[in-house]
Parts: C-alpha cells; sequence; structure tokens
C-alpha cells in the first residue's frame, strides 16, 4: 500500500531551554509524520512539550535539533522563517485577547497579513474572510474588547486563514472557551479543513477535543511520545 | 420540588437559603436594565449542590452575593438571605469576619491567586485558627499537619514550611482545602475549583472535597461550567442561563434532562463518539428560554 503524502515530518526533534544555569529537556527524540489533509492531534497534560513541538513547526522556536519538515521543505534551526513558508504555516493560540492588538480594530488586526504580503483589495479579503468564519463584515469596525470571546477566537482563525495556509497549527484553540461556543469553533474548524482543504495539528490536554476532531495522534508526557492514536485507539480514549 | 426530602435526617434546616435573589450591575448610565441574577432561589444543607452555566449565566456572582465579596458596584436584593440564623444582607463587616473562615470556606478557580506568595503554608492554613480559636501555637501546628495529611500531602512536614510558589497547582489546591477546612465551616463553596488544573487532577479534588465536607457534615456549593463533572459529583444541580435557574436535577439524572438548554449543553461536549459528526449548537437569537 502506498502511504500518503506527508504534510509534516519530524524525526529525532530535541528541545531544551536553560533554566537558571541548567537545560531542561522540553521535548526528547520526538518523530511522527502528519499526512496532507488529515486532523492530527497532540495531546497530553500541561508541560508536556505538546505546545513547544507546535512552535518548531510554526517557526516560532528556532532553536531545536533534529530534522522538520513540512510540505517537503527543510526547516532550518535558527533561522527566520520566509516566504511561501511563512504564508503555508499559520497558527491559532489559545487566548485570542492576548494574540489581537487591543487598541487596533479588527480591520487593521486582519488587513495587516495582507498589506505585507502585497495583496491588493484588503477590505474585500477582510470582509470575506470575516464571513467565512461566521462573523458579520461589520464587525470589522470593532476593538478586540467589543467581542466575545468566541468571536474573538473566530478573528483568530480569520486572520490565519487570510493567507491561504496548507497546515493550520492550532495550540488549545478552544480550552479558554465555554462548552457551547467550543462546539461552533469545533464546527467551524471541521467545515473550514474541508472547503479549504488543509492539514489541521490541534494541540490539546482534552482527550475529548481530540477524540472528536483527530484522525490520528499522539500522547505526550515528560517531552516525549508515548503512545501513537491511530482511530481505533482514539475511539477508546478519554 | 422534591429537593427537601433528599436530606439527611439529622439536617433539620438548610445552612444556607437564598430566596429570590437580585443583582444588578451599575454602569457609567446607572443601574444594568437587565439583571445578573433574577430572583433565584435555592437552599443548601447537609449535601453537594452545583451551579452550573456558562460564562455571562450568573453562577459566580451567585457565590459572591453568597461570600458578600460583590464589589460596590453591585446592587443586591433578596427576599432573604440566611446563613444559619446570619441575615447575609444586614451582616457588618466585622459580622463578615466572624463568619469567614469559621462558618464560610471559600475554594477559588487559581491557588496561585488565593495563596500569599510571601508566607510559609504553614502560616496560611492555621490562619483560621488564629483567628477564630483559641488553640496555642503547638495544638494549631498539629491541627494543621494532620489536615495537610488528610487532603493527602505527602510529607506534610516540608509542605507546612514551603512557600506557595514551590508547590504545582494541585498541591496548592490541596492546602486552599486543608486552609479552609481546617476550622470545621459548615459550608464550602468551591468557585471552579479545578478549572486551572489538568484533567487527570480534577476529580481527586472534587472527591477530596466530597469527602471531607461529609466527614464534617458540611455542605459543599461547587460552581462549575463542566455538566458531566457536576454530574458525578454533585446530589442536586442547579442550571443557571443569563441569571435565571432553568433547570434543577438530581445530578445523575441530568443526562436524561428534556429541558432543551440543559439537553444542547450535555451534547455540545465532544468525543469520540462525536468523531465526525457536527455539534449541536445552542440557537443564540432565542433570548430566554423557555
Amino acid at each position: 500500500m502506498k502511504s500518503p503524502i506527508a504534510a509534516v515530518e519530524v524525526r529525532r526533534l530535541a528541545v531544551s531551554f536553560d533554566r537558571s544555569g541548567a537545560s531542561v529537556a522540553a521535548v526528547r527524540d520526538t518523530t511522527f509524520s502528519v499526512f496532507q489533509g488529515e486532523s492530527f492531534g497532540l495531546v497530553g497534560p500541561s508541560g508536556c512539550g505538546k505546545s513547544t513541538v507546535l512552535r518548531v513547526i510554526a517557526g516560532l522556536q528556532r532553536d531545536w535539533t533534529g530534522r522538520v519538515a513540512v510540505h517537503g521543505t527543510e526547516l532550518v534551526p535558527r533561522a527566520r522563517m520566509t516566504g511561501q513558508l511563512r504564508r503555508d504555516i499559520q497558527m491559532v493560540f489559545q487566548d485570542p485577547y492576548a494574540s489581537l492588538h487591543p487598541r487596533h480594530r479588527i480591520s487593521r488586526a486582519l488587513g495587516e497579513p495582507l498589506q505585507v504580503n502585497g495583496e491588493s483589495q484588503v477590505k474585500e479579503r477582510v470582509a470575506e474572510v470575516l464571513s467565512q468564519v461566521g462573523l458579520d463584515p461589520t464587525m470589522a469596525r470593532r476593538y478586540p474588547h467589543e467581542l466575545s470571546g468566541g468571536q474573538r477566537q473566530r478573528v483568530a482563525i480569520a486572520r490565519a486563514l487570510l493567507l491561504r495556509p496548507k497546515l493550520l497549527l492550532l495550540d488549545e484553540p478552544t480550552s479558554a472557551l465555554d462548552v457551547s461556543v467550543q462546539a461552533e469553533i469545533l464546527n467551524l474548524l471541521s467545515d473550514l479543513k474541508v472547503t479549504h482543504g488543509m492539514t489541521l495539528i490541534l494541540v490539546s490536554h482534552d482527550p475529548d477535543v481530540i477524540a472528536h476532531m483527530c484522525s490520528r495522534a499522539v500522547r505526550m508526557a515528560d517531552g516525549a511520545i508515548q503512545e501513537v492514536l491511530d482511530r481505533t485507539r482514539l475511539s477508546h480514549y478519554a | 420540588m422534591a429537593c427537601v426530602i433528599v436530606w439527611t435526617p439529622v439536617m433539620t434546616e438548610p445552612f444556607l437559603e437564598v430566596r429570590d435573589l437580585n443583582v444588578r450591575f451599575r454602569d457609567e448610565s446607572g443601574f444594568a436594565s437587565v439583571p445578573a441574577l433574577d430572583d433565584i432561589s435555592f437552599v443548601v444543607g447537609a449535601e453537594r449542590v452545583a451551579l452550573v452555566g456558562e460564562s455571562g449565566s450568573g453562577k459566580s456572582t451567585a457565590a459572591r452575593a453568597v461570600m458578600g465579596l460583590l464589589p460596590p458596584s453591585a446592587k443586591v436584593a433578596a427576599k432573604n438571605l440566611r446563613f444559619g440564623p446570619a441575615d447575609l444582607l444586614s451582616l457588618d463587616h466585622a459580622g463578615w469576619n466572624a463568619l469567614r473562615g469559621s462558618g464560610m470556606g471559600f475554594v477559588l478557580q487559581d491557588p496561585r491567586f488565593s495563596l500569599n506568595p510571601s508566607r510559609r503554608i504553614g502560616w496560611q492554613v492555621e490562619e483560621a485558627l488564629r483567628l477564630h480559636t483559641r488553640l496555642t501555637r503547638k495544638e494549631r501546628r498539629e491541627r494543621a499537619l494532620d489536615m495537610l495529611s488528610a487532603v493527602g500531602l505527602p510529607s506534610p512536614l516540608r509542605i507546612y514550611e514551603s512557600f506557595p510558589g514551590e508547590l504545582s497547582g494541585g498541591m496548592g489546591q490541596r492546602v486552599m482545602i486543608a486552609a479552609m477546612m481546617i476550622n470545621r465551616p459548615k459550608l464550602l463553596i468551591a468557585d471552579e475549583p479545578t478549572s486551572a488544573l489538568d484533567r487527570d487532577l480534577r476529580d481527586q479534588i472534587l472527591d477530596l472535597m466530597g469527602r471531607l465536607t461529609a466527614e464534617q457534615g458540611a455542605g459543599l456549593l461547587l460552581i462549575s461550567h463542566d455538566l458531566q463533572q457536576v454530574t458525578r459529583f454533585a446530589d442536586r444541580v442547579l442550571v443557571l442561563y443569563r441569571g435565571k435557574i432553568v433547570d434543577e436535577r438530581r445530578g445523575h439524572e441530568l443526562s436524561h434532562s428534556d429541558h432543551p438548554y440543559t439537553r444542547t449543553l450535555w451534547a455540545a461536549r465532544p468525543s469520540a463518539a462525536t468523531y465526525g459528526t457536527r455539534l449541536p449548537v445552542l440557537r443564540r437569537d432565542l433570548g430566554t428560554m423557555p
């Protein structure tokens, strides 16, 4: 059987941080692949290293060793992620309030990535992406504090979608939300994955969220993968 | 409601009585037209009662009204708000101080914010005894060490001498429970006590609070957003929505509730069984639920 094309390949990834002089291993000898078009989960308790793995793939954590490739392009440790790769990989964080500038209107928060990348018709694209995530385009005039938590997370997802990424990284995207709002956001992510043909990597401490969303997952603890969960295992998981 | 008959026979009357509690918050233009709590009523005896709802439902406002911790911008009114013989609406500063840490204990969401970072754990666990009893220093220390071991902390002596920063979140929450239960309050109010903890720890902390309150014959009022959690834990569950109690069930009956809000909230929780399906969502245009 021919194996599906890998969207992300991680081989023997290791990350360590300096903590008061001593080196602490946050991620150790971590290897996994994510296939194109799938929803892949990283699950585990806080401090297990799952978010650090995601930040390496996003190019935010640049100090690492091992091999990481996204859509066949090798990431280079300690180098800034630029060009097409930077556009292809987008990330959504746990707390949408912290990831949106409090004094910028939504129109500016969403317009800037388009302007930076030299896209025209900024206003039209912002209105389009807002309606894609189920928000009224008039929301563009608002400030982040004038939105609810769920609406803010929709804006954060809209911003990630603007550059039409192939890979969407989600770090606890619903952990700060009520369960009914979480349901809306998870439905939205499932819809967008289909319409945009994206690959998703979802980090969560909640096994139920992973079991609902993902075709495959790995469970991490103490910086290393403890268990690979396919759909059969995920269906008994929680 | 059938709730009265589930109390244990030793109970003669509830510790906490709330009748038509109404809370409005003031903003720049005066008091809000929509109350944060709209005439809610409930009682708590020697049992576990859960107030459950989503953000903005008023569940924390209710807990804070009972604890006397609402900000001055809140206008509190009630037909009856009593804790034992005390009328909470007319209680003065000294009256509240006598009640807190003695009659009522509070466990809040994040122990990092409820523990004083610059004081040793032992000092903080003993505080209620120092303020409310005439025990000697040695007796207080013994009670504190007993309590630290009762909440399942390893090597109580070491914890006694530690500072909050040296403890994990789960240990911090155990310390808070020790500090709150040491003077045997009649009612423990816990506002999202496990939300800042990892999932594996949540049941342990709830079980601990349930066990200690049961042993001491105390009541427990649990504030939570997690329906599945309270169903396993609470004797009675009150579901709050937009400042009103819309549903009231025995804990184990919550999953069979026929109330549309409770049902949607229950089914909106993702799981392995919902893989590949759309989760049900609330119709937010409904305004108030039937």
